[in-house]
């Protein structure tokens, strides 16, 4: 009991019905072998990386199945080249670790994990959805896009968040962004967010005109 | 005694350390490449579609293997290029 795997690619010039027709014949042709076909998935209509008969783009189809014959590659290969709506096939032998790869794709376990870039290809956790509303942390004075997704990254989404958040906890955060944020001074972060969460952005204005870059150290060590 | 806050430099004290290269997939436990990824394997071939030597990618021997029949099928199913230009 083999598993193997079919990509084709099907000329787009054809009308939709056209196309699912001719990926439809040869499921059915595989069925009608006796082959247990795992899953029909249509990549859709892609731009090639070269011209193929003079055609820029086509219609991708992957077909994975398992038979007892594998004789019916054969027939299937004989069939997709006597076929004109056709442009290219590869039939692949799965082995287990590309059984499992596949079904782990289709049950949505491989994607990018949200704490480290991993490869695409590891098994990591899906991204979840965020319930509560992210809000703009760049405002606070000291706050830049990167360290709000070092912020983000560890929970503080919201103005209230970093209002709540102690000063160890921040130090924490930076500090899991990577050893250049710790140098970043987060004392006035809270006090500055906690007027953001309340609407005061005039008082909010008045304070960061006083700050200089974030930290309240009158005189800063410009050079 | 100042704290490590209070200490800057001119130039990065790390300057100058190698880093250690290692194979991506041994390290993270990945068995297998799929050739319909082309995201993926851009990682592996240069600006103009070649195939990059395991001593840039660091992989060990038996993915460098995987690796490039994965480039090769995805070339022949134009996901990849055989020849370009400006790639990346």
């Amino acid at each position: 009991m083999k598993n193997y795997e079919v990509t084709f690619i099907v000329d787009p010039v054809l009308s939709s019905d056209e196309i699912k027709t001719a990926a439809k014949t040869y499921s059915d042709m595989l069925t009608d072998e006796g082959c247990n076909i795992v899953d029909l998935g249509e990549l859709g209509l892609k731009q090639l990386a070269y011209p193929i008969n003079r055609r820029n783009s086509g219609v991708y189809y992957c077909i994975e199945y398992t038979t007892t014959a594998p004789a019916v590659i054969a027939k299937m290969e004989l069939a997709f080249r006597r076929d004109e709506r056709i442009m290219r096939f590869l039939t692949i032998a799965l082995d287990k670790y590309a059984v499992k790869f596949n079904q782990d794709k289709r049950d949505g376990k491989i994607g990018l994990s949200r704490k480290k870039d991993d490869d695409e290809a590891s098994s990591s956790t899906t991204k979840t959805e965020k319930p509560v509303k992210k809000q703009d942390l760049t405002k606070i004075e000291g706050v830049g896009p990167k360290i709000a997704e070092v912020l983000a990254s560890s929970g503080i989404l919201t103005y209230s968040d970093l209002a709540a958040a102690s000063g160890d906890k921040l130090k924490e955060a930076l500090a899991k962004g990577g050893s250049s944020f710790t140098m970043h001074d987060s004392s006035t972060w809270a006090e500055q967010s906690k007027l953001a969460d309340q609407g005061k952005w005039n008082e909010l204005q008045k304070m960061q005109d006083s700050l200089n870059g974030g930290s309240s150290k009158v005189g800063s060590e410009e050079e | 005694m100042a704290s490590r806050e209070d200490i800057k430099f001119l130039s990065n004290p790390n300057i100058g350390k190698k880093k250690k290269k290692y194979c991506r997939f041994k390290k993270f436990g990945i068995k297998h490449i799929d050739y319909k990824d082309p995201d993926f394997l851009l990682q592996f071939i240069n600006e103009q579609g070649k195939l990059l030597p395991r001593r840039i990618t660091g992989n060990s021997l038996k993915y460098q293997k995987k690796v490039a029949v994965a480039v090769k099928r995805a070339r022949h199913l134009a996901i990849l290029p055989y020849v370009a230009d400006l790639l990346k």
